[in-house]
């Protein structure tokens, strides 16, 4: 935007396995968000190319974009992004209302996710009835009501203290054990340790990719 | 677009949102209500007007003659003009197909009439059958005169009910087919005439033309001539056509009878369409006031309107940025957003109209004005502007929805 063109991201060239839980840090304005956005299509790249389940994912009009958004990402963000005049359940439910799945199925998958998150006592409370680790789990289950391909977190813990962010990460290992692949953004490097591979960007460019040794979220707590 | 998914969704979003739900309704439900309350105050003021000018036949044309007051070819000022049977006959059959009701008026002020011992002295006006209409005489008792008494020259009179009451003391006695004396003459009374707003106007006596040209002495002569024109389908050219005929027959007159073209005295003409004509415009004036304020008011609802859906949008727009990070189809947003719009809009514009239509024909009935009668509303006018108001509300929706849309959503998301 604008007419002074910055290139965020100078050359990023990497592949995640199904099941791979990746960190990706880096330090402000180091281009993670920016890649995020461009992995969960929310952003497209100027050049280069990008494949998610084999599918080329280039030029995509508006509709495609929400398609594939509805049924291939599931998104988790660092303000947690509830529709706030919704209770838990209808929010979990909403990426199913997309789908164009029946409400009563939508209700019964939505409340099978809420338990899974072990919010299931909570269902009917409105977002601002709930604590801030309680919401991330809302929307963390959200993410996962339509069985989306990758979970992109954006700072999941970022608005989280200590003994909630170890909660949710331990929510999320979980999940990635079940087997579904999740990419975090987070700049905390306890956060970081607890994936299984980390993905260091400066500048636009991946400096460092390692696989580390995941610590165990339930070990903290 | 109408799945009852969609309405589903919709529904709890209203239903959660009572406040905003609740000001948009206001405003689109009160402008309606104060536009359709100003359109039916107009008409019931028209009817109201429309009514008072009911009592005389109100497209009446009434000419008299007096005195010159110009001098013209070589004659002087200040002379009588009389009007005769020819140019009655003259008249009417240059406008045949523009004359409803028509009758010559061959009068007498001061005229001793007697029954028995009690008299008293009228005015006696030798007519035609159709003066009845001309002048929408209601009849008491008895007949008007009719065209065998014209051809027959019958000697009866048609009195007024003052008249009556003055002659015939005896409240009892029915005054039908007694004889009273007209300047010495025996006439048998045929009926009995009531005027519906002037009682004055009872204090005269009817006989056939003829014979009244006869007991005067008058010869052909006549004082005046009484018309009604055909009814037209609209005002305007009712008035167009009256004036029409009252330009041809004063200058037929004024030919005729020698009068200088503007001599203005001459000739007495009263067309009572032209002075309804200017309550008529006064009507309009009013009705353009009304329709002027109401329109104020409709553009203030879609203001109002507009600015609801701009604050909705705004305010929508970080939730519009979640639902499209979790799928959503731009337009399905769109569509999401003009939904509740267009459904909020119509059931608080019908509500308006509903209730400003219940009032009209509740109280309307209760108002105990002669300038307001039965005030009411052209239903399709009202419906006309409540389709305004949701078209315009729906407008005021889409754009913003749209630039809403067209925002990346994690900008959207960005916006706390």
């Amino acid at each position: 935007m604008g007419s002074n063109s910055l290139h965020v991201l100078k050359g990023i060239n990497f592949n995640v396995q199904e099941g791979e839980l990746v960190a990706i840090m880096g330090s402000s304005g180091s281009g993670k968000s920016t890649l995020l956005n461009i992995l969960g299509m929310l952003d497209e790249a100027d050049s280069g190319s990008y494949f998610l389940d084999g599918l080329p994912i280039k030029n995509l009009n508006e509709k495609i974009a929400a398609q594939y958004r509805n049924k291939f990402l599931g998104f988790i963000f660092q303000s947690f992004n509830l529709i706030t005049y919704k209770n838990a359940v209808d929010n979990v439910a909403l990426p199913l209302y997309y789908q164009g799945i029946k409400r009563k199925e939508r209700l019964e998958k939505a409340m099978y996710y809420l338990e899974k998150v072990g919010l299931a006592e909570w269902s009917t409370h409105l977002p601002n009835e709930l604590s801030g680790g309680q919401k991330q789990r809302v929307a963390i289950a959200r993410a996962l009501a339509s069985e989306p391909k990758v979970l992109l977190a954006d700072e999941p813990t970022g608005a989280l203290d200590t003994k909630t962010s170890y909660d949710v990460m331990d929510l999320i290992q979980g999940i990635n054990d079940e087997g579904k692949t999740i990419l975090i953004v987070t700049h905390e490097p306890d956060i970081a340790n607890m994936t299984k591979r980390i993905v260091n960007l400066k500048d636009g460019l991946i400096i460092d990719d390692t696989v580390v040794q995941q610590v165990k979220a339930n070990v903290h707590v | 677009m109408f799945s009852l998914e969609r309405w589903q969704e919709m529904f709890e979003t209203i239903a959660k949102n009572k406040l905003r739900t609740f000001l948009t309704s206001v405003s689109v439900a009160s402008g309606i209500f104060i536009l359709v309350l100003l359109l039916g105050v107009g008409q019931g003021m028209q009817n109201g007007i429309a009514q008072e000018f009911e009592s005389d036949a109100s497209n009446s044309i009434w000419v008299w003659t007096r005195s010159t007051s110009v001098e013209y070819k070589g004659l002087n000022p200040g002379r009588p003009i009389e009007m005769t049977n020819q140019d009655y006959d003259f008249i009417n059959r240059k406008n045949e197909d523009l004359i409803e009701y028509k009758s010559s008026r061959a009068r007498n002020w001061g005229v001793v009439v007697n029954y028995g011992t009690e008299s008293g002295s009228y005015g006696v006006e030798g007519v035609f059958p159709e003066f009845q209409m001309v002048e929408n005489e209601v009849m008491v008792a008895g007949r008007f005169i009719n065209i065998r008494d014209i051809k027959e020259r019958n000697k009866v009179a048609v009195i007024g009910n003052k008249v009556r009451m003055d002659l015939f003391k005896d409240k009892n006695k029915d005054p039908i087919g007694e004889f009273i004396r007209i300047n010495n003459m025996l006439f048998k009374v045929v009926g009995v005439f009531a005027e519906k707003s002037e009682e004055r106007e009872e204090n005269r006596v009817f006989v056939p033309s003829p014979i009244a040209q006869q007991m005067f002495n008058t010869g052909q002569k006549l004082q005046g001539l009484a018309y009604t024109l055909k009814p037209e389908e609209n005002f305007e050219t009712a008035v167009l056509k009256s004036e029409k005929f009252v330009e041809n027959m004063t200058d037929y007159l004024k030919e005729k009878h020698i009068i200088a073209p503007d001599d203005d005295r001459a000739i007495g003409v009263n067309n009572t369409l032209e002075n309804a004509k200017r309550f008529y415009s006064l009507i309009f004036m009013i009705k353009a006031f009304f329709w002027w304020v109401g329109i104020c008011t409709i553009i203030a609802g879609v203001v109002g309107v507009s600015n609801i859906m701009l604050i909705i949008v705004k305010e929508r727009t970080k939730e519009i940025g979640i639902r499209k990070a979790l799928g959503a189809q731009p337009m399905s947003i769109i569509g999401m957003i003009l939904q509740e719009a267009i459904f909020v809009t119509a059931i608080a514009g019908f509500t308006g109209l509903i209730l400003g239509l219940a009032l009209l024909e509740l109280a309307g009935p209760l108002i105990q004005t002669e300038f307001i009668s039965n005030p009411s509303v052209n239903f399709n006018v009202a419906l006309a502007t409540v389709f305004i108001l949701i078209f315009a509300g729906a407008l005021a929706g889409f754009f913003p929805a749209w630039r809403a849309v067209k925002i990346k959503p994690i900008v959207a998301l960005r916006d706390e």
